[in-house]
């Protein structure tokens, strides 16, 4: 078995310059889908028949939403593999996608709140979905400042790691508890009555804008980890070469 | 290193003898400094006393915020009790000692929240009720409140051995602890406010409680694991 592909996903001038070769498809990839995205949703899909236009946020909130909780199962999975395999560039994988997860995290909390103004009148409604997101926001801020507090990389990277493994663990459960806590406190709100199914002219864009974030995910994520690449291996000797070509 | 669960070591100390070992030494250290014991405890009678002179005076409305503020004191105050858990050992080399002996660190670590537990978590049960009293709560409900602090502190303890030891080494660590540990415990707080609130009122407040037990035996279990790797890595 030929294994020498997936050590060499180890090696950090390998996954430098196959980052800067991938980026630039997956970042044209995202533009024309969220581009596409947007057109349909904000121009070709019919206004919704009880909010109006008010519903077209959709198309950036729910997306966000998504990649909050996605990227923080990519950072979890990636720190995992880099305690227990002790590979630097999961490690490094890891820390560059925190602070995307938590700016997803921060425009769905935006987005769902300028939502909540127009359908509840007020900015912030303790809405089970959007409590779990700013607790998720809490959940990377800790990470984050985990690693910040840390001047020893590799104990950052390890550190770190098990927090993010501890987190993943305890996502569902807090995500549940708010779920159970909510619904003893309110009646459900005008979103969570019977959703009806939308057309396919509402649909494909957000599809398209689901699917586009994910893309601008992965773009993001291999521009940060050269970055993040660049910072570790600044004193080898292959970075000058690298830099200088 | 030795993690699996009970072994014998080449000191012929069982794992759960030295974790017994271990427990009572806490305990007896702790009790030798009784001065520190009591301050999380005048925390939360503390923060409890902020809320009527915050809020209001009548009794009728501090009880419909009685479970909330109860348990927010709790919270924080075992936030604060969780800097004596590894500190003093890990400035005098104690916890080093316990990563070398040899021995099942998750049980030695097990072993001392444990004691933390016992020393912090169990007296906070305890002085609850005088808090709840304050707060107008009915002195039916106050054996309620005991047995969900009670429970619910342990997993707080549990949560909180992962923060502290994730924060060894890192100076002024009391913000950080915070913001590592209080987002893990908030299913704590929604299940023991509700069953405060439940036994306040009068309803039966078992299924909460059920739901605060399992998040103990989720903590127990898996916890000291996550806070054993995290001391080995916060001690390299």
């Amino acid at each position: 078995m030929a294994w020498t592909w997936f050590h060499r996903l180890g090696s950090p001038p390998y996954i430098y310059g196959l980052a800067a070769r991938l980026t630039p498809w997956f970042a044209w990839l995202a533009a024309v889908l969220i581009i596409g995205g947007l057109y349909g949703g904000l121009i070709l899909a019919p206004p919704d028949y009880q909010q109006g236009d008010d519903f077209r946020i959709i198309y950036v909130h729910a997306p966000s939403a998504w990649m909050s909780l996605m990227v923080y199962s990519t950072m979890a999975i990636s720190a995992g593999v880099g305690l227990i395999w002790r590979i630097k560039i999961a490690h490094a994988a890891a820390a560059s996608c925190a602070p995307i997860g938590a700016s997803f995290t921060f425009a769905a909390l935006v987005t769902g709140s300028l939502w909540g103004e127009r359908m509840w009148g007020t900015y912030w409604e303790w809405d089970p979905r959007l409590t779990s997101e700013l607790i998720l926001l809490f959940l990377y801020l800790g990470y984050m400042g985990l690693r910040s507090a840390m001047d020893d990389m590799q104990r950052a990277d390890r550190a770190s790691a098990v927090l993010a493994v501890v987190g993943i663990v305890n996502v569902p459960i807090i995500h549940y508890s708010v779920l159970w806590w909510n619904s003893l406190h309110q009646a459900p709100s005008v979103m969570q009555l019977a959703k009806p199914t939308m057309p396919p002219s509402m649909l494909i864009p957000l599809l398209m804008m689901l699917f586009g974030f994910t893309v601008l995910f992965v773009a993001l994520l291999l521009v940060r980890l050269r970055a993040e690449i660049l910072n570790r291996e600044r004193a080898a000797s292959w970075i000058r070469e690298a830099v200088t070509q | 290193m030795n993690t699996s669960v009970i072994e014998t070591s080449s000191t012929g100390t069982s794992a759960l003898e030295a974790a017994r070992l271990v427990l009572a030494r806490d305990i007896r250290l702790a009790l030798r400094k009784r001065g520190q014991l009591i301050q999380p405890l005048a925390f939360f009678a503390i923060v409890t006393t902020l809320f009527p002179l915050g809020i209001s005076p009548e009794l009728s409305r501090l009880r419909d915020v009685a479970p909330g503020v109860l348990w927010v004191a709790a919270l924080l105050s075992s936030l604060l009790a969780l800097e004596f858990l590894f500190r003093d050992d890990a400035q005098d080399g104690t916890l080093e000692q316990h990563v070398l002996s040899g021995q099942s660190l998750t049980w030695l670590l097990f072993a001392k929240t444990v004691a933390h537990w016992l020393l912090t978590g169990l007296p906070l049960a305890v002085m609850a009720p005088l808090a709840g009293l304050s707060l107008g709560v009915p002195a039916a409900a106050l054996s309620g409140i005991v047995v969900s602090v009670a429970i619910g502190s342990v997993a707080l303890s549990l949560i909180g051995s992962i923060g502290a030891a994730l924060t060894l080494g890192v100076k002024r660590s009391g913000a950080l602890l915070s913001l590592l540990t209080l987002p893990l415990s908030m299913p704590v707080l929604i299940f023991g406010a509700r069953a405060t609130e439940l036994a306040i009122r009068g309803a039966g407040f078992a299924p909460p409680l059920y739901l605060l037990g399992a998040l103990a035996v989720l903590g127990i279990t898996l916890a000291p694991l996550a806070a054993a790797a995290a001391v080995r890595i916060s001690l390299e």
